[in-house]
């Protein structure tokens, strides 16, 4: 349950940036979540609905870019996508891989009033 | 007069708008990862993240490693687990310095509670720090504590597929250690499908197959720890 981790430091850096803002309400969040990026999607939604009780988060519309894997194989220099990090290379089968795309995971915006 | 606050409408904007944050969420951690890593480094302390699932045998290849290096090298430990001191007593009984983190309800380590363990620790200067993570293949993979490097370990009685099943984990460590292989001969586990699965995720993954039982493979363990202290800091 590393979510509940995950959504806390969430809500402490939109917190900070909603107050520097000069503001009281959250009204929208953007954020990252790369494929590759370790969060499970459906332990993510229930820390989220029961840490954002009480907090500016509490009615804000959640937005979700999740970024699908991407490799580059290098020894084809090919760039293919991946879904887990042990898929092989599509061309030569090897496992000789720099990830390129998936591993995000940000605070992108905030809408604020 | 501002209908929303009651202010006389000078000293701040109302209204709807858009802030650009662009912060990585883990940022916190982090940064004080590398405050930590900073610290390791100023003291020329190898500092090692110690993952497992709970079982696999972190303690006693502490232990046992703790008993065979007395006096070669320095030591000091730290102990992660959500409740008691059981295995902080057991590397205290070897008569190395350890620290004990109750994460309580947590799942695993995060670099804050590394920094505070330090202010209690202080390690010496020139000595390896281990840090045995809470016992745990998933979550303690996502959270830098500033260590040199991560070691995961897995033992022969588990599965052979579990690098496949927890890629995170050996996706980020750099040394694996098989260990329990005096169990070989009584388990299904093929230690060529587990180098084969682990270098699938993780093609730059060290390996080293080792018993705390009979001692197999832990002179390649101690030598690679060995190797580590001694490398030269200036490339």
């Amino acid at each position: 349950m590393h979510e509940l981790s995950i959504v806390m430091s969430i809500i402490e850096i939109a917190t900070k940036q909603m107050e520097g803002a000069d503001a009281s309400i959250i009204e929208e969040i953007e954020l990252e979540i790369g494929a590759l990026s370790g969060v499970e999607e459906n332990s993510f939604e229930f820390a989220w609905n029961q840490a954002v009780k009480n907090t500016p988060l509490k009615n804000a519309i959640r937005k979700i870019h999740k970024p699908e894997g991407i490799a580059t194989c290098l020894d084809c220099m090919i760039d293919f996508s991946i879904q887990q990090l042990y898929d092989p290379c599509p061309v030569c089968g090897g496992h000789f891989l720099n990830i390129k795309n998936g591993k995000e995971l940000k605070v992108k915006s905030l809408v604020v009033n | 007069m501002c209908a929303t606050c009651g202010c006389d409408g000078q000293d701040h904007v109302h209204g709807k708008r858009i802030v650009d944050v662009e912060q990585d969420i883990l940022h916190q951690n982090n940064l004080l990862a590398e405050r930590n890593r900073g610290y390791f480094e100023a003291k020329n302390i190898l500092a090692l993240n110690l993952v497992s699932s709970p079982g696999s045998g972190k303690t006693t290849l502490l232990e046992r490693t703790l008993t065979d290096l007395k006096g070669q090298l320095d030591f000091c430990v730290i102990e992660g687990d959500q409740q008691t001191t059981n295995d902080a007593d057991r590397i205290h009984a070897t008569g190395t310095k350890v620290t004990q983190i109750n994460t309580g309800k947590g799942c695993h380590l995060d670099s804050q509670m590394i920094s505070h363990a330090l202010q209690g620790l202080k390690p010496k200067e020139n000595s390896i720090m281990f840090i045995e993570n809470v016992g745990n293949l998933v979550c303690p993979a996502m959270f830098d504590l500033g260590e040199k490097e991560r070691v995961v370990i897995i033992s022969v009685t588990e599965g052979d597929d579990k690098p496949l099943k927890y890629p995170d984990m050996f996706f980020s460590s750099t040394l694996c250690i098989v260990n329990k292989t005096d169990l070989l001969p009584y388990v299904p586990f093929s230690i060529e499908k587990v180098k084969e699965n682990a270098l699938k995720i993780n093609k730059d993954l060290h390996i080293i197959e080792v018993s705390c039982t009979n001692g197999d493979g832990l002179q390649e363990w101690y030598s690679w720890l060995k190797s580590k202290v001694l490398a030269p800091e200036t490339v």
